[in-house]
């Protein structure tokens, strides 16, 4: 309707005034009289007993408030951290579920693991304080290595987990799908290594809390998604502060990308602490400390299987994959590597049988948890890698062979083998637009034109679909999610007019502000600075589930949606009263109740200051007051689908990839604001080609020590390693939310990886290279192609 | 960062005079790489001794063959030079080319050289352009100031006032940057002067080396083909995650045919 500002239009950012000129707020811009500042102690070594500690002369320094260590949480029976998803092994059986203590009691188990939290008056004499305190450590051998983990001997991270494994998992029917593979004429094999990542927001995790001995509440700030899950896990497992006890606000956030959902030991120390010091205690992450201990991302490795037929139709897939859960089973771990991975492994095509293993391994690393598609991008790099090497090996074209598999926009409903049913898609025109866009017709003349100046030129597809929208709460209650999933809404009409509308769902990012507003603007015809979106704070929004999985407008768009409805509901009454008419003759468009085939008319402004004072008002049928509160909870998933391609140019001599133009043709369902989503893509894509070519945790496989641990050895991709993305819509609007819309946070990141990766094969396979794993860096590429060369010459 | 005394002196003269006696003092210009490493508790200094007021230490002059660069310009100041430019264009174009616009504008030509990191790009141009470095107290050669890793002739309390290049008849300047913090992996400076070719290698190796194999290749016949068949050897140079010694070796000889078709361009 309001084209300039409602659903379509291409708003700018509401938020953007405050993040532009500096006066955003933090956890860290709080200003906390009488604060005092944590600094954590960490564990140099990945593994070791710790013999003792000894904060004597720490505690003597100069501004020293207060000394915590393990000990003192174990005296006061302070619970562990929590895994929230209990995923059954393939005998039915619960993972192993190791204790995780929030600091360490006897032995560290990563290099960051937390040891003791020094407050003090200033944070330099916390620092100062903590290089005092003397730990005894014994150091004992780490377990590292992935595909080592489970091997006879290999170090025990811990005791209530023998040989490392949390779980031995499985999805669909192995024997089946063996018989599948004995009759194919083609079989690809692929062995693959998920690289693994460190989120590396732009604002590093913080947290800061306030105990008030007068009523017994506390209240703690943190970087969080979700604060009402937040309070809840504090709550009712690690602190056992009672929920109306504790608040927790998450204010502006700078970026999370999944790290930023779990409980960690830092905010649950902070929060705890508040309480035993007796002022407020503020604690922010150095950029070091974010290396070291943010949740990492990915870290798989991988076999996998397809079989085809001669004319390459799909028969079955296999596939088996260890994953790295790190030291300590984070908040949602369990999850990813089963549910949120091997779901998706149909991808968009139609292969009937499908069988995926997943040991989830403990190793002597950081924790291993969500990051930006979760699951997601680890199956749609197998699908999509095996994919294309299987073209290349039966010398079908690339898109040929996805267009022969797809499945066709008339099966939907499409149910896949691997439990998840696609509610709608159609991918034969993303594809198809996607090639034109690219003008795929015309590579073979630009890698022409490129090999005459020296370079390599490859193109690579990838046809991606996600789940996301998290998500229908008895599913994910059947498959051992510890939470519900659905989503929160309060619309509160102001006696002026303007209008605060609260959100269960958090922004760091996103762009909230802005896309609810719009929403709210188009259902009920307020004017965009009328309304306010509020979020992030447990007082003041209604308990809701947060922000991760590509589920903030998916479920709570559609919980808004569901309020404008209940306000529209009870304005018509009151309309009805006003201007004298029936309610089943009031009609609402734009802002304003009229009265079918008539001009009598009344503004909705003027109904709301009505509903606050009734003078005017029907007392004896409708409540006064315009301030509704509506859950949504989703019948399915969504699942947004895409094409990418990505064409690139490798200089042989010194391994560098360029990546010269990069197309995705993505179907959201139906867009909101086309800029905000552009925004989205944009960013995934970069984060996705960081993985492809440029972002490793690399650990040290003897010592365990974090060699990538600071900018100067984790490459970031940055803005000059990207042309201008060709970007372009296809929509088929979700059947079940009353949006029609899917999801965009994490498309871009889920897809490109396979893309970036499928072109690098295609540009290296006349030098005879077989296989590179990301990520695709100068070196990784040039020993790549001297290991080819070496090949050849044998 | 720990506690340290802070001074700011307004000459060559205060500051020596600040630096006497003082065994655990640091000096700063830019304070590119003292800054981030006071943060990171990686040194304790007593104290700081700022470059930053000393006015006479900056700028850029013409003296007859040379360019004399005083040791607290700016890369930024560098890269900008028209004198720079005009002279010896692959050392504006370097300058230009240091880590980012925020670096450039703080960092400085004598705190790099001084710092001598391995992955600086100073050094190369340095020695490729025989350069000759002058103290409050004498004159060093090129060839004798670096001496290894961060180490050089500086003796305590010695500072760079200034560096004098001479003018290049053909130079040029090609980088092969590590992809995750931009310092120079492996880069080679190659510089046809009146004193002879050099060809300078900065980052593959503990500290900035020559390749006197190519010199020698070049000085006959100065294009990319004359040294086209020289092999580095991978011996002694740097080896991390983003490169081995057999990758820097390698690069060492693409970098160097690079700059020589630069050059003559």
């Amino acid at each position: 309707m309001t084209a300039a500002s409602g659903i379509g239009a291409r708003v700018l950012r509401t938020e953007d005034k405050r993040f532009l000129t500096g006066t955003g707020r933090y956890v860290d811009d709080l200003p906390l009289a009488r604060a005092t500042y944590a600094y954590f102690l960490r564990s140099p070594h990945a593994h070791a007993k710790i013999k003792s500690i000894d904060t004597s002369a720490a505690a003597k320094m100069s501004g020293v408030v207060n000394i915590f260590t393990g000990k003192d949480l174990v005296d006061a029976k302070v619970g562990g951290l929590i895994c929230g998803w209990v995923v059954k092994d393939k005998h039915g059986q619960p993972h192993k579920a190791p204790a995780h203590p929030v600091m360490a009691v006897d032995t560290v188990r990563y290099v960051g693991d937390t040891v003791a939290m020094v407050v003090a008056n200033t944070y330099d004499e916390a620092k100062d304080a903590a290089e005092a305190i003397k730990v005894d450590y014994d150091v004992r051998p780490a377990n590292v290595d992935l595909a080592k983990a489970f091997d006879k001997g290999a170090p025990e991270v811990h005791p209530e987990a023998p040989g490392n494994m949390v779980y031995d998992w499985e999805i669909g029917v192995k024997a089946d799908v063996d018989t599948a593979f004995a009759k194919a004429a083609h079989v690809t094999k692929l062995d693959l290594i998920n690289n693994r990542l460190i989120p590396n927001a732009m604002e590093p995790r913080a947290a800061a809390a306030e105990y008030d001995k007068g009523t017994g509440h506390y209240t703690l700030w943190s970087t969080s998604q979700n604060p009402h899950v937040l309070r809840l896990i504090l709550s009712a497992f690690v602190l056992g502060i009672p929920e109306h006890k504790l608040r927790v606000i998450a204010p502006d956030v700078g970026g999370g990308f999944g790290s930023k959902i779990f409980c960690y030991a830092d905010e649950t120390m902070v929060c705890w602490a508040a309480s035993r010091v007796g002022r407020p205690i503020k604690w922010t992450a150095e950029r070091s400390e974010s290396f070291q201990t943010d949740c990492h991302g990915r870290d798989h490795v991988t076999h996998a299987e397809l079989a085809l037929d001669k004319d390459g139709k799909f028969l079955a897939l296999k596939v088996e994959t260890i994953a790295n859960m790190g030291a300590y089973l984070s908040t949602f771990s369990t999850a990813v590597p089963t549910y949120l991975y091997a779901t998706l492994l149909a991808g968009q095509y139609t292969t009937p049988l499908i069988y995926a293993n997943v040991k989830a391994a403990l190793t002597h690393t950081a924790p291993v948890d969500a990051y930006r598609g979760a699951g997601r991008p680890e199956a749609t790099f197998v699908i999509e890698s095996i994919v294309s090497k299987a073209a290349a090996e039966m010398k079908i074209d690339a898109a040929e062979l996805r267009r022969k598999n797809f499945i066709p926009s008339t099966a939907f409903p499409y149910q896949t083998p691997v439990a998840l049913q696609y509610d709608s898609g159609n991918y034969p025109p993303i594809i198809d637009e996607a090639m034109k866009i690219a003008d795929y017709k015309g590579f073979e003349a630009r890698r022409a034109e490129a090999k005459s100046r020296g370079k390599l030129r490859g193109i690579g597809f990838s046809s991606y679909i996600e789940a996301c929208g998290l998500a229908p709460s008895q599913v994910v209650g059947s498959l051992g999610a510890g939470v519900g999933q659905w989503e929160a809404a309060q619309i509160k009409f102001n006696p002026t007019g303007n209008v605060q509308v609260m959100t269960g769902a958090h922004s760091h990012g996103q762009s909230h502000e802005t896309t609810f507003a719009q929403i709210i603007h188009d259902k009920l015809g307020v004017p965009m600075d009328q309304i306010e979106i509020v979020h992030g704070d447990t007082a003041t929004t209604p308990f809701g589930m947060g922000t991760y999985g590509s589920r903030s407008l998916a479920v709570g768009g559609s919980a808004i949606i569901k309020a404008t409805e209940k306000i529209i509901a009870k304005g018509k009454k009151i309309a009805a009263h006003l201007m004298e008419a029936s309610v089943a003759d009031v009609e609402f468009d734009n802002g304003v109740f009229k009265v079918t085939g008539t001009d009598k008319n009344v503004p909705l402004a003027q109904v709301v200051f009505a509903a606050y004072v009734p003078h005017n008002y029907p007392l004896g049928e409708v409540e006064p007051g315009m301030d509704e509160n509506a859950f949504y909870d989703p019948a399915n998933f969504v699942y947004p689908a895409g094409t990418q391609i990505c064409e690139l140019e490798i200089d042989p001599e010194t391994g560098t990839t360029e990546i010269v133009a990069f197309t995705a043709i993505d179907d959201f369902g139906n867009i909101i604001n086309p800029m905000i989503v552009e925004g989205q893509v944009h960013g995934g894509i970069v984060q996705g080609v960081g993985q492809a070519l440029f972002e490793a945790a690399v650990y040290d496989k003897d010592t365990g020590q974090l060699i990538s641990g600071s900018f100067m050895d984790y490459t970031m991709p940055r803005a000059d390693n990207f042309p201008s993305f060709k970007l372009g819509y296809k929509v088929t609007p979700c059947p079940h939310n009353p949006l029609g819309v899917k999801g965009c946070g994490e498309a871009g990141a889920i897809a490109s990886p396979a893309a970036v990766m499928n072109a690098v094969h295609n540009a290296l396979a006349p030098v005879g290279v077989k296989h590179v794993e990301m990520p695709a860096t100068p070196l990784n590429v040039w020993q790549s192609i001297q290991g080819a060369q070496h090949q050849a010459a044998e | 960062m720990y506690d340290f005394a802070y001074h700011r002196p307004k000459s060559v003269a205060d500051a020596i005079g600040l630096l006497k006696g003082k065994t655990e003092a640091r000096v700063m210009s830019g304070g590119m790489t003292l800054i981030p490493t006071l943060k990171q508790r990686l040194a304790r200094p007593s104290d700081v001794v700022d470059l930053g007021g000393v006015k006479e230490l900056a700028g850029i002059k013409v003296e007859g063959n040379n360019v004399v660069i005083g040791g607290m310009t700016r890369h930024a100041d560098v890269a900008s030079s028209a004198d720079v430019k005009a002279a010896i264009p692959a050392l504006a174009y370097l300058a230009g080319h240091i880590g980012d616009p925020q670096v450039r504008n703080r960092g400085t030509m004598g705190g790099s050289v001084a710092n001598n990191d391995p992955a600086a790009d100073y050094p190369g141009a340095v020695v490729a352009l025989n350069a000759t470095v002058s103290t409050n107290t004498r004159k060093i050669a090129a060839d004798d100031f670096f001496k290894g890793l961060f180490e050089t002739a500086l003796a305590e309390g010695e500072l760079i006032t200034g560096i004098s290049f001479p003018k290049a008849e053909k130079a040029a300047y090609m980088k092969f940057p590590n992809p995750a913090s931009r310092y120079a992996m492996v880069g080679v400076f190659v510089a046809k002067t009146a004193a002879g070719v050099r060809v300078a290698v900065t980052g593959a190796g503990a500290t900035v080396f020559r390749v006197k194999a190519m010199e020698e290749a070049l000085s006959k016949n100065f294009s990319s083909a004359a040294i086209k068949d020289i092999k580095i050897p991978a011996d002694g140079l740097n080896s991390d995650i983003h490169g081995s010694a057999e990758y820097r070796a390698h690069l060492v000889g693409v970098m160097a045919r690079r700059a020589v078709d630069a050059a003559n361009k």
